[in-house]
């Protein structure tokens, strides 16, 4: 027993390091996904106090919206377009049908608002464009379907082309999320938003136009995750369950701080591909990537309950 | 409206013509009354104080001033117009720029970003014309932190401008909360106890400052005290407050002497 949980895995990731990488690899394609799915929650809890449960159905929502357009005879990047144009109109709808009139509410009445808004997408959703299971566009939209074969310690590594582009595109995302918040106009006024409501109206700051602005981007997010999730799984409401991953995510990392998002997203993904493969499925009969994340975010925060980062690392952007 | 003349004070600054007019304000919070019926004016280039015992209703003057109460009753005039309902974003687009009581900065900012949100009623370029038009953003940019540091260099904080204002001292933190209102280059400028909590070396920096910035750049000044010495020192023209009721308005000399005011204010030693 003791050999099993102790020695052997790691005699296993020894034996082959070509097995591991891809491992690894998996790993951090997941990881880098619920990253972005938790740094949409992040942007908006910053910005507005808000606990957004419907980011992971607004993941769902807009995949459905690209895969239904591109049915009804749209040409494929046509349908990104679009879909971003819906995206906005959701934005501007949730602020003004929902935010506005709670304004000064306390959070949780704002946080049910949210729920409000999920339920409201699954059954629009669902009337729109049907229940059933959707295959993502993924060749329509240019993105490579092939793969890469590498062979790293005589082994064989290999990396799916979509899932290549999911990672760099995600990585452009954040980099340019980075600089939006820290070099333009809007986003030091997101993040003045974020810091003092009172002191960001003082100085011009419209609230109503950064949460639309934040509730945009955090649709642009979905869309992107969206895709990338929707090429490996195929499009349906279950992708929501990808969604519930961001929770350990923001327990970790904490909910205000998007380097947080980042590493806690990638730690995750790929601390329980290699729990699932090395202990999951030898010992425990496998599967247990539904439950992992959240027994190791319950740990942490057992010995660290402000999350990793703590309160220091949050105002820094 | 009233004249619109102006006059000269005796140091010789020239004051113009009204710019805003309170007209009849009354803000009523549930059961209280917290302003009742109040007009005044402000006066082009003049430091106009608003002073007060605790709870006279001062604050929430300068916070209906800035949009941030929204009166039940009364007209608030700017520049010759009545103003119509607005939003404290509005306020400040229009060159109204403000601190508050309790001092509200962005924590998790630097000195320099802090002072930098000050221009953003000044950006021209959005979102997107800054992703396509690089060069004017960049511009824009430079031009926005010139005014910046020399705000910076104005006040005297250029050795705290990388520091996050979260570790400031409270006098400092006033300091950097003034310049960040001074950024926007404001026509009027709110000071709620821009010297509340500070010692007596802050105080006369503070003064010196607010003096200043009257001086160099013309700048009309609304500012909330309670020291008097300070208020005699600082303004052209008083307006006491007590209960919500305005008791007395003029220059500080004929406000000093005033009975009412004596007994309502002076009387109550703060
Ligand atoms: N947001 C608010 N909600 C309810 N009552 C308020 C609010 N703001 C002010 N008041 C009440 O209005 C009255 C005037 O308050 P205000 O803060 O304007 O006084 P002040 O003259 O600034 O006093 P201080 O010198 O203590 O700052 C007080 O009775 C206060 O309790
Ligand atoms: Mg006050």
């Amino acid at each position: 027993m003791f050999y099993d949980i102790f020695i052997a895995p790691f005699v296993d990731m020894v034996e082959a390091p070509d097995f591991l990488m891809q491992v690894l690899w998996e790993g951090l394609v997941s990881g880098i996904l619920y990253a972005l799915i938790a740094l949409g929650f992040v942007l908006i809890f910053r910005s507005s106090r808000i606990f957004n449960f419907a980011q992971g159905i607004m993941v769902v929502f807009a995949a459905l919206t690209l895969v239904g357009l591109y049915a009804m005879g749209v040409p494929a990047w046509i349908c990104v377009i679009l879909t971003l144009g819906v995206m906005f109109v959701l934005a501007v709808a949730i602020e003004r049908i929902v935010l506005r009139p709670l304004v000064g509410q306390p959070d949780i009445i704002l946080f049910m608002a949210t729920i409000g808004i999920t339920l409201f997408l699954i059954g629009f959703g669902e009337v729109i464009f049907g229940g059933e299971n959707k295959v993502m566009i993924t060749e329509e939209l240019g993105i490579p379907t092939g793969s890469v074969l590498l062979e790293p310690f005589g082994g064989l590594l290999i990396l799916e082309q979509k899932d290549i582009t999911a990672v760099v595109v995600a990585a452009l995302l954040v980099v340019g999320l980075l600089v939006f918040l820290n070099r333009t106009r809007m986003g030091r006024a997101i993040r003045a938003l974020g810091d003092d409501p009172q002191a960001a109206l003082s100085v011009g700051i419209s609230i109503q136009t950064i949460w639309v602005l934040v509730w945009f981007i955090a649709g642009i997010i979905a869309l992107v995750t969206g895709i990338a999730w929707g090429a490996r799984a195929g499009v349906s409401f279950a992708l929501e369950v990808i969604a519930y991953k961001a929770l350990p995510v923001l327990m970790l990392g904490g909910l205000e701080s998007i380097a947080g998002a980042i590493i806690g997203g990638l730690m995750i993904g790929i601390l329980e591909k290699l729990f699932e493969i090395y202990w999951g499925q030898p010992l425990l009969g496998g599967n247990t990537e539904t439950w992992f994340a959240f027994v190791l975010a319950l740990i942490v925060l057992l010995f660290r309950p402000q999350g990793l980062f703590g309160e220091k690392i949050i105002e820094r952007v | 409206m009233k004249d619109t003349e102006g006059y000269i004070t005796e140091d010789g600054r020239k004051i113009g013509g009204v710019v805003m007019e309170m007209k009849n304000i009354t803000l009523k919070f549930g059961g209280v009354n917290a302003i009742t019926d109040i007009s005044f004016d402000i006066r082009e280039g003049e430091i106009r104080a608003i002073i007060g015992p605790n709870g006279a209703g001062k604050s929430s003057m300068l916070n209906v001033i800035s949009g941030f109460y929204i009166p039940q009753e009364g007209e608030i005039w700017f520049h010759g117009k009545p103003r119509p309902q607005m939003r404290p974003y509005e306020v400040a687009r229009q060159g109204i720029a403000r601190t508050f009581q309790n001092i509200a900065l962005f924590e998790g900012m630097s000195v320099l970003d802090n002072v930098m949100t000050g221009r953003l009623t000044h950006m021209k370029s959005g979102f997107f014309s800054q992703a396509i038009w690089k060069g004017r953003a960049e511009r824009e940019e430079i031009a926005n932190r010139e005014i910046v540091e020399r705000v910076i260099d104005f006040l005297e904080i250029q050795n705290i401008r990388k520091t996050p204002v979260a570790g400031l001292s409270y006098g400092l933190k006033k300091r950097v909360e003034l310049a960040r209102a001074l950024a926007a280059e404001p026509k009027l400028l709110l000071l709620d106890e821009p010297m509340a909590g500070m010692n007596v070396e802050e105080k006369e920096d503070m003064c010196r400052f607010i003096l200043d910035v009257n001086d160099e750049f013309g700048t009309t000044i609304a500012l909330i005290e309670h020291d008097m010495g300070v208020v005699m020192d600082l303004s052209d023209r008083v307006v006491v407050m007590d209960y919500g009721k305005k008791i007395g308005d003029g220059p500080p000399d004929e406000v000093r002497s005033n009975q009412e005011v004596i007994d309502a204010y002076l009387g109550v030693q703060h």
